[in-house]
């Protein structure tokens, strides 16, 4: 029977809302004086979630609520959720940096949390004497630093530059230090605050093989949070995701990453879709911009197959007299890699100020392989020697599903989701021998 | 089944809780980190003294400028007496033991604040900071203790006989503790208070100043008029400084209640702080 590492039962955490220190000590005293004679806060009301879309009813939020979860011992469990779910509270309340408000997390093992890289990390002093500093705040000995350093200074490259000031070091040489400082912390219990969003790719390899290291061979708890799907799926075997403070989702982490891309893309699927501002993530100049778009001659609601083109009709509305325009966009996959991008050629037709204009795009000889996609449009003008201008940019606008199911050549195998997004065309023939 | 429970419960290593007593200080924790408290202290010399020529030299040259400026305005143009001390001797004293409280007491002082950044990443008893400027500030105690001593040393040599240095040196340690005790409690409790109300900084800066006046540093407290003298000794720093005085250079007076007087202030300021920081530590990022 495994054991538990970390048990968390219904922690809630409550935030104030709005600014901290104006004229809050009539309501600090007031508090007081409730608490004293044992009632209850009064500026406390239960029960509401941390929507931050609509704006609160009262000063105050749970950032978490009834939160319920275990790990088990040698456990990696992946935390999902968008921006603001409540992720890095619960890590926060994990590493003992603040407390719950209300519930209990026992924990059995030493744990080290790594919310940022070279925390306490002072640029006059020597990546050596940092390395020391660091290794102490994480909570190591001395003697433990001493018997590794040789070990991490390897690990981060900085062989050359031990005796030099950290202020000296590029950015990329401090992450990569702390890191390493971290990566030979050798606590039961291992928790992860995408740290990795920070170094090269390389460097982001090299870390996750490392904490694979450590959950998979040493028999460590990881608990990790990161936006990034792929590096979650490869270094987690469980996962939850947490939506305005609640657990949504437990389990196995494939199907929870799947649900997970799956709500983030429900909104985008659809018949005809109206273009609005949540789209847009700037305020582009608009000359044309988009109303909406459609998918057009799909098999059945919004699928296509491997070998046939993706339709895509488009309203636009210009607001201004141009001569002409052209439209680009990129295709993602559900894990929201980037597939590949197109250039429309340029429509030479001169459109009239208020004018609405209805254009197809039409993408053929894709490839694509079965799986989930979503597109992100644009409407611009010039090309490589005159230079670009975007008019207007909409972002996940509309989803299309791949099946394999209408191919002229039946697939031979089940596509696999590990099998990328492209299912090349490939001849093959005999030849004469030479 | 609860018996069971029970039992479960003492294996884990570590319980989350939303509150903790007042006075559960985790000491072996703090015990645990004991390589961070002197990694906080050397960062402090290092990184101060980094990128300068003078380096470490500024610990002396900080009170030697000072006691310069005191016998120049308080003992020359104020004409304050020193009760026949010489006059750099007795502004030396002051400042050496008076510095030691003021730099500490600036330093806790605002230890919530100026560790945000680390406190909210990384858990650490926070008491290891407050403790590493203790640790910091006695060295530094030290080398202008050694000034001290050499100027004193100078002044036996040299004069016949008005320094009378006397058994009661023996209770500088004590003094030294006092001094720390009260940097540490009074700082412990701005420091939580500033996590809220940032008015507290402000009122640190120059409350120190004030509090110097308040206390016998700079004039002995027999030269005040007997309705002042009482309201200075109601100042636990009095006692301390008069002591510190009259042990090394002999001069002023000594009584056992007025250390004993700041001594009971001392612990009861401590506890108080202890409390207050526990309190605060937990959550006070939130607020930060």
């Amino acid at each position: 029977m495994s054991h538990i590492a970390i048990k968390v039962e219904n922690v809630s955490k409550l935030y104030r809302l709005g600014q901290v220190g104006t004229g809050t000590l009539k309501n600090d005293l007031n508090r007081f004086w409730h608490k004293v004679r044992g009632k209850e806060d009064p500026y406390l009301k239960i029960g509401q979630t941390n929507d931050r879309t609509k704006k609160a009813e009262s000063e105050f939020a749970w950032a978490l609520k009834d939160i319920n979860f275990e790990v088990k011992q040698g456990e990696a469990l992946g935390i999902i959720g968008r921006n603001g779910a409540g992720k890095s509270t619960l890590l926060k309340i994990l590493s003992k940096i603040t407390s719950p408000t209300t519930g209990q997390i026992h924990i059995n093992g030493r744990i080290a949390s790594l919310l940022e890289v070279g925390t306490g990390f002072h640029p006059e002093l020597s990546g050596k004497e940092n390395i020391f500093m660091n290794g102490a705040i994480l909570g190591m000995k001395k003697w433990e630093i001493q018997q590794k350093f040789d070990e991490i200074v390897d690990f981060a490259g900085v062989e050359a530059y031990v005796d030099t000031p950290v202020k000296r070091y590029s950015s990329g040489m401090i992450v990569r230090l702390g890191f390493a400082v971290a990566a030979h912390l050798e606590p039961e219990i291992l928790i992860v605050d995408e740290v990795l969003a920070v170094g090269d790719a390389e460097f982001q390899k090299k870390c996750i093989g490392k904490m694979q290291d450590v959950s998979t061979n040493q028999g460590r708890t990881v608990l990790f949070v990161s936006h990034n799907m792929p590096s979650i799926k490869s270094l987690c075997s469980t996962a939850i995701i947490l939506d305005n403070g609640h657990i949504s989702q437990t389990g196995d982490v494939d199907e929870v990453v799947k649900k997970y891309l799956s709500i983030n893309l429900e909104k985008t699927y659809g018949d005809i879709v109206y273009v609005s501002n949540k789209h847009r993530r700037a305020r582009y100049t608009r000359e044309i911009e988009f109303i909406s778009v459609s998918l057009q001659e799909a098999l059945y609601e919004n699928c296509y197959a491997t070998n046939l083109p993706i339709k895509l009709k488009a309203v636009l509305k210009s607001n201004l007299i141009l001569k002409k325009f052209r439209v680009s966009g990129s295709i993602y996959s559900e894990d929201s890699t980037r597939i590949g991008v197109f250039f429309s050629n340029h429509i030479e037709q001169p459109v009239k100020e208020g004018e609405e204009i209805s254009i197809m795009i039409e993408i053929v000889s894709h490839n694509l392989a079965k799986g989930n996609y979503y597109f992100s449009l644009s409407l611009g003008n010039g090309d490589e020697s005159t230079g670009n201008v975007e008019y207007d940019i909409i972002y996940e606008v509309i989803g299309f599903k791949i099946t394999h199911k209408n191919d002229i050549n039946t697939p031979i195998v089940k596509w696999n989701s590990d099998f990328g997004s492209i299912s090349f065309q490939a001849n093959c023939k005999k030849i004469d021998a030479e | 089944m609860q018996q069971e429970n029970n039992q479960n419960n003492s294996d884990w290593t570590e319980i989350i809780k939303p509150q903790k007593s007042l006075f559960d200080l985790r000491l072996k924790d703090v015990w645990n980190y004991k390589d961070l408290l002197f990694m906080f202290v050397k960062r402090d010399f290092v990184a101060n003294y980094k990128q300068t020529i003078l380096g470490p030299l500024w610990f002396i040259i900080q009170p030697v400028l000072t006691t310069l400026m005191y016998t120049i305005v308080f003992g020359n143009f104020a004409k304050i007496s020193t009760n026949g001390q010489p006059k750099i001797l007795f502004y030396l004293a002051g400042v050496t033991i008076w510095n030691y409280f003021s730099d500490t007491f600036n330093r806790t002082s605002s230890v919530f604040t100026s560790n945000a950044n680390i406190f909210g990443k990384v858990y650490f008893p926070r008491l290891i900071v407050p403790l590493s400027i203790i640790v910091s500030g006695l060295i530094r105690f030290s080398i202008q203790f050694t000034l001290f001593m050499s100027f004193l040393i100078y002044y036996l040599t040299q004069s016949n006989e008005i320094v009378h240095p006397n058994v009661y040196i023996l209770l500088t340690p004590l003094l030294l503790l006092l001094m720390a005790g009260l940097a540490l409690g009074a700082g412990m409790i701005i420091s939580s208070m500033t996590t809220k109300y940032r008015d507290f900084t402000y009122l640190v800066s120059f409350g120190v100043t004030l509090l110097m006046y308040a206390t016998p540093v700079i004039y002995p407290i027999e030269f005040l008029p007997q309705k002042y003298k009482n309201i200075i000794m109601l100042n636990p720093l009095s006692g301390i400084v008069e002591t510190f005085r009259y042990a090394w250079l002999g001069t002023g007076s000594f009584s056992w209640q007025l250390l004993g007087y700041s001594s009971c202030f001392v612990i009861m300021l401590l506890m108080f702080g202890i409390i207050i920081f526990n309190k605060v530590e937990k959550n006070f990022m939130d607020t930060v």
